[in-house]
């Protein structure tokens, strides 16, 4: 059950959507391993996959790597491929060997590619195993056949809310009932100091959260029943939000997300309105922290962005940048789902509306080497990109900020506002300050 | 299965990608699912490459293995044909592709009849040969295929430059310090009066490859990539080739008395024995650097070495011949190169290991408890564990390991750079040594004039929880900030939301 106003996806046409080959760069949903890991601290992440999985998250994940993470690969070799061994085996030897030297509570098995292919059965050896080993396992497909990026976190939190405990020791439900509202649970991995944040500006409206979905330990996920209330605070989340609301009959607030002082303070009228409650100076807030953002809009205002698209993460960027004095031309986005976003979409059209700006076009799976012609084209101010991209661009003279680094950033919230636009104008005031050093290209070649 | 934290050498894959991406105009493309293209990453963030990686994926989602790849490969090909219009297309299967067993090399027909680029389906398993062994095999496969057209067409050189000349096979991309070490190889060879005739496969033209011919010989520098393609034109074309590598001041003159060799045996009589001699006393600073005084303190210290076996052995000859350093052990992660391996080092290191498991080096490591390391950026990171000072000597690297400045392990200036290595590990170990022996710097823990001094102001529990979850570095800046700022606001205590109030202030 989606909480919005029928007559939405009527509106929801004037956006206008695109979708191209698919034939862009992302990272692969794996990934999501290197957030998660640390944020559930008593987990320990297994990729089920092979030496490309392994080199892709070696790399990707740098420095970490050697700080004793606690993730490793399963590498498959020829003969699990060509199932002359036994995966039940296999596996057994591999959790029992961790459960020995990590002891963690929980073991997330990452599905990947070639699990796909050879259909290797995680769901099925799962709780057999778990049975004898005597400790949780949860499988998450987080591959890049059917997803990208930040969508990996998005398996493994739908498959960790069908994990959810009905009943738990630690939390007994006296608490919950102490609030005037229905219980709330939000879902979204961010970092605990956010969660700290997020938490206190609901408080203030009188709303208590009654547990997120991850929770810092994952012996302390919180009790979900029937009829609680979730809302999400990150737009990757879709399959999440549908596994609460059709196996825990949970009832989703669809909201804007909080990036951004205007997402933050639509996703808390948002909540309040479901609660039934006043929200009280939020309004004043939302100016407050723009008023504290005034020199990096004078920056900014007025500029061009291009959203290649790869972390899901585009919609409300943009819109968050428009809000302060940006024109967007294009957002590329990897997966568009209009329900989840709805309130997002909506938000963003009305911002166009009241910024008086163009609505950008969204292009889902799009399409880097036509996006790249494009950017020949329009020649925007700045271009949001993945590292593949961003060197070639900038040797042509064009301004890009890695994308990744706002999935990695803390980006939620009134408090971090100024950080999004601290990396926006990153490249805008670097590039400013070394003018004197010579022109802006680099390169000879188109 | 294999629990596996790190890894050495890369998948097949990569191997292609670094031989086909190095060659100008030449697009790859790979059949791989989303997010596999990670290389492009890798070589537009390490090297700072300035043009865009010539890799596209034809990727392969749940459509494909539903009902196959069907038109998509071949489309992509023919699509990329017209867009960039190159020399080549490698159709680089991944492991991905590997088990879906599509009869890639079907669609590779199929798009060349619609093609003006040549089409090759690289040939490299996956679950059988790592990143080198793929590299020097896509190398040989994309030399054979020029060659055998060439001699089809009658375009093949047939006959030698008249004076010397020379290919270097093995300059390519996200190599550990090789567009340095080719520079270092050509102004070598340049000093011998021997033309370079081409290099490859870095900004070579597959058009280039019918020259290659013309050359007197080839040279490997690294046994990893180049060993198959010099086999190949020895046997074919009777090229005798020279797989010595010149690092270190003994082995660059081993490697030019080979070269001397293969020219004389072409009735060309020349002797580099002056050469050499001028060069490993006078020019070079390392023989002398090893002779002088402030050396003999290296004289026995304990090291070990692991890396590619280039590397690893180049560098256990070079201690141990070069400089009286007792190599305890010596070790490659190339385990399909074992034999030569041992061979090489075998009388210069106490024990040849051969493994690609880092945590088995590790432990070695913290047995042996040598005074120095070299190794890959993993041994490294073990060393700062240790705290045994580490110096790079081989990939898998990061990029601080592609250096702006010169930076040769070949040749004699190679042999310089690689004498500062050595001394400068070392020295900091003596350094961290003597320091810990007379109780450290000399710097009394600096007491914080903060503000909180003069007015006390109370941090709640929640709040000073928050602040110990600040990394270290920053930690202090932070209290102070949000103490002056509580005091500014006259608030006496900290709980989480002054510390907010204060970051949102501060911003």
């Amino acid at each position: 059950m989606i909480i919005m106003k029928s007559e939405n996806a009527l509106e929801l046409e004037k956006i206008n959507f695109a979708c191209e080959t698919g034939n862009y760069h992302t990272f692969c949903p794996i990934s999501c391993v290197a957030w998660l890991y640390q944020k559930i601290e008593d987990s320990f992440f297994l990729v089920i996959g092979t030496k490309t999985c392994g080199y892709f998250l070696q790399n990707a994940l740098g420095v970490m790597i050697f700080a004793e993470p606690r993730y490793a690969m399963a590498e498959l070799e020829e003969g699990d491929i060509s199932a002359q061994l036994s995966d039940y085996e296999e596996l057994k030897r591999l959790c029992l060997q961790i459960k020995r030297d990590r002891d963690p509570s929980v073991i997330f098995w990452i599905g990947t590619c070639t699990t796909e292919i050879i259909k290797m059965d995680l769901e099925g050896i799962a709780p057999k195993l778990e049975a004898e080993i005597n400790l949780p396992i949860v499988v998450a497909r987080a591959n890049g056949l059917d997803y990208a990026f930040t969508q990996g976190e998005d398996t493994v939190l739908a498959a960790l809310a069908q994990h959810f405990p009905t009943k738990s020791k630690n939390y007994e439900m006296g608490d919950i009932e102490l609030t005037k509202h229905a219980p709330l649970i939000l879902f979204g991995s961010i970092p605990d100091p956010v969660v700290n944040q997020l938490s206190l500006e609901l408080k203030k409206q009188g709303i208590k959260i009654s547990g997120w979905l991850p929770s810092k330990r994952y012996t302390e996920l919180p009790v979900i029943k029937e009829g609680n209330y979730v809302c999400g605070v990150n737009p990757f989340l879709s399959r999440t939000a549908t596994t609460l609301m059709r196996r825990k009959k949970c009832k989703l607030i669809g909201a804007p997300f909080p990036i951004g002082p205007d997402g933050t303070r639509a996703w808390l009228e948002k909540i309040c309105a479901v609660f039934g409650v006043e929200p009280s100076g939020l309004k004043e807030r939302e100016e407050e922290i723009w008023e504290k953002l005034k020199f990096y809009l004078s920056l900014v205002k007025g500029k061009s962005v291009f959203f290649m698209g790869d972390n899901l993460l585009e919609i409300s960027l943009a819109r968050f940048l428009i809000r302060s004095g940006m024109m967007v031309y294009e957002i590329g986005i990897p997966y568009m789902d209009k329900r989840y976003q709805a309130a997002e979409l909506q938000l963003l059209e009305k911002t166009c509306k009241e910024q008086q700006k163009p609505i950008p076009i969204i292009i889902e799976k799009p399409d880097n080497y036509n996006q790249v012609d494009r950017i020949r084209e329009i020649h925007p101010d700045l271009v949001i990109t993945g590292m593949a991209h961003a060197n070639p661009l900038e040797a042509r003279g064009v301004n890009t900020k890695w994308s990744v680094e706002f999935t990695f950033a803390q980006i939620h919230g009134f408090t971090n506002s100024i950080d999004i636009l601290e990396l926006i104008t990153r490249p805008l005031r670097r590039n400013q300050k070394l003018e004197r050093i010579g022109g802006s290209l680099y390169t000879n070649f188109r | 299965m294999k629990l596996a934290y790190w890894m050495y050498a890369g998948p097949a894959h990569i191997g292609t990608l670094r031989i086909s991406s190095s060659f100008k105009n030449v697009h790859a493309i790979m059949h791989a699912p989303l997010g596999d293209d990670y290389f492009n990453v890798m070589r537009s963030m390490l090297e700072r490459k300035r043009d865009f990686t010539p890799v596209t994926a034809s990727v392969v989602d749940r459509h494909v293995l539903a009902r196959g790849s069907q038109e998509k490969v071949v489309s992509n090909i023919s699509r990329k044909d017209k867009e960039e219009e190159p020399d080549l297309v490698v159709l680089t299967p991944t492991c991905t592709s590997s088990i879906l067993q599509e009869d890639l090399q079907n669609f590779v027909n199929r798009a060349s009849f619609e093609t003006k680029s040549d089409v090759l389906l690289a040939d490299v398993n996956h679950y059988r040969v790592n990143e080198m062994q793929a590299a020097d095999r896509t190398l040989e496969q994309i030399v054979q295929f020029y060659l055998k057209k060439a001699k089809k067409n009658n375009t093949i050189e047939k006959t030698r430059t008249k004076t010397p000349s020379v290919n270097i096979i093995g300059a390519f991309n996200l190599a550990f310090h090789n567009q340095h070490d080719i520079s270092e190889l050509k102004r070598l060879l340049s000093d011998l009066n021997i033309k370079i005739n081409t290099v490859i496969p870095e900004g070579a033209s597959v058009q280039e490859l019918k020259n290659l011919t013309k050359a007197w010989f080839n040279i490997v520098p690294y046994r990893e990539v180049g060993l198959l393609t010099a086999e190949y034109l020895k046997l074919n074309f009777k090229m005798p080739y020279v797989d010595v590598t010149p690092m270190g001041i003994v082995e660059t003159a081993n490697c030019i008395r080979k070269i001397q060799h293969i020219l004389n045996t072409n009735n060309l009589n020349v002797n580099f024995e002056n050469y050499i001699d001028i060069q490993t006393r006078f020019v070079s600073q390392s023989a002398w650097f090893s002779r002088s005084i402030d050396c003999q303190n290296l004289t026995g210290k304990k090291a070990i070495v692991f890396g590619d076996s280039t590397h690893s052995a180049a560098m256990t000859k070079i201690l141990t011949k070069e400089m009286g350093i007792n190599v305890v052990w010596a070790g490659t992660y190339c385990k399909y190169d074992k034999s030569w391996f041992e061979k090489e080092v075998g009388g210069m290191c106490d024990e040849v290991i051969i493994t690609d498991d880092h945590n088995l080096i590790a432990d070695l490591i913290a047995k042996v408890e040598p005074a120095v390391i070299f190794g890959t950026q993993m041994e490294r990171h073990v060393g700062k564990r240790l705290n045994i000072p580490c110096g790079v000597i081989s990939a898998p690297v990061h990029i601080q390991n592609f250096p702006l400045s010169y930076r040769p392990f070949l040749g004699y200036e190679g042999a310089n750079q690689i004498a500062d290595l050595i001394y400068n590990s070392f020295t900091l170990g003596m350094e961290d040594h003597l320091l810990e022996i007379f109780g450290g710097h000399d710097t009394k823990e600096v007491i914080n004039s903060s503000l909180s001094n003069d007015r006390h102001i109370i941090w709640d529990s929640e709040a000073k929880l928050e602040l110990a979850k600040i990394p270290g570095f920053v930690r202090g800046r932070i209290k102070r900030n949000t103490e002056k700022f509580a005091q500014q606001n006259k608030l006496q205590r900290v709980t989480l939301e002054v510390m907010y109030a204060a970051k949102e202030a501060v911003n």
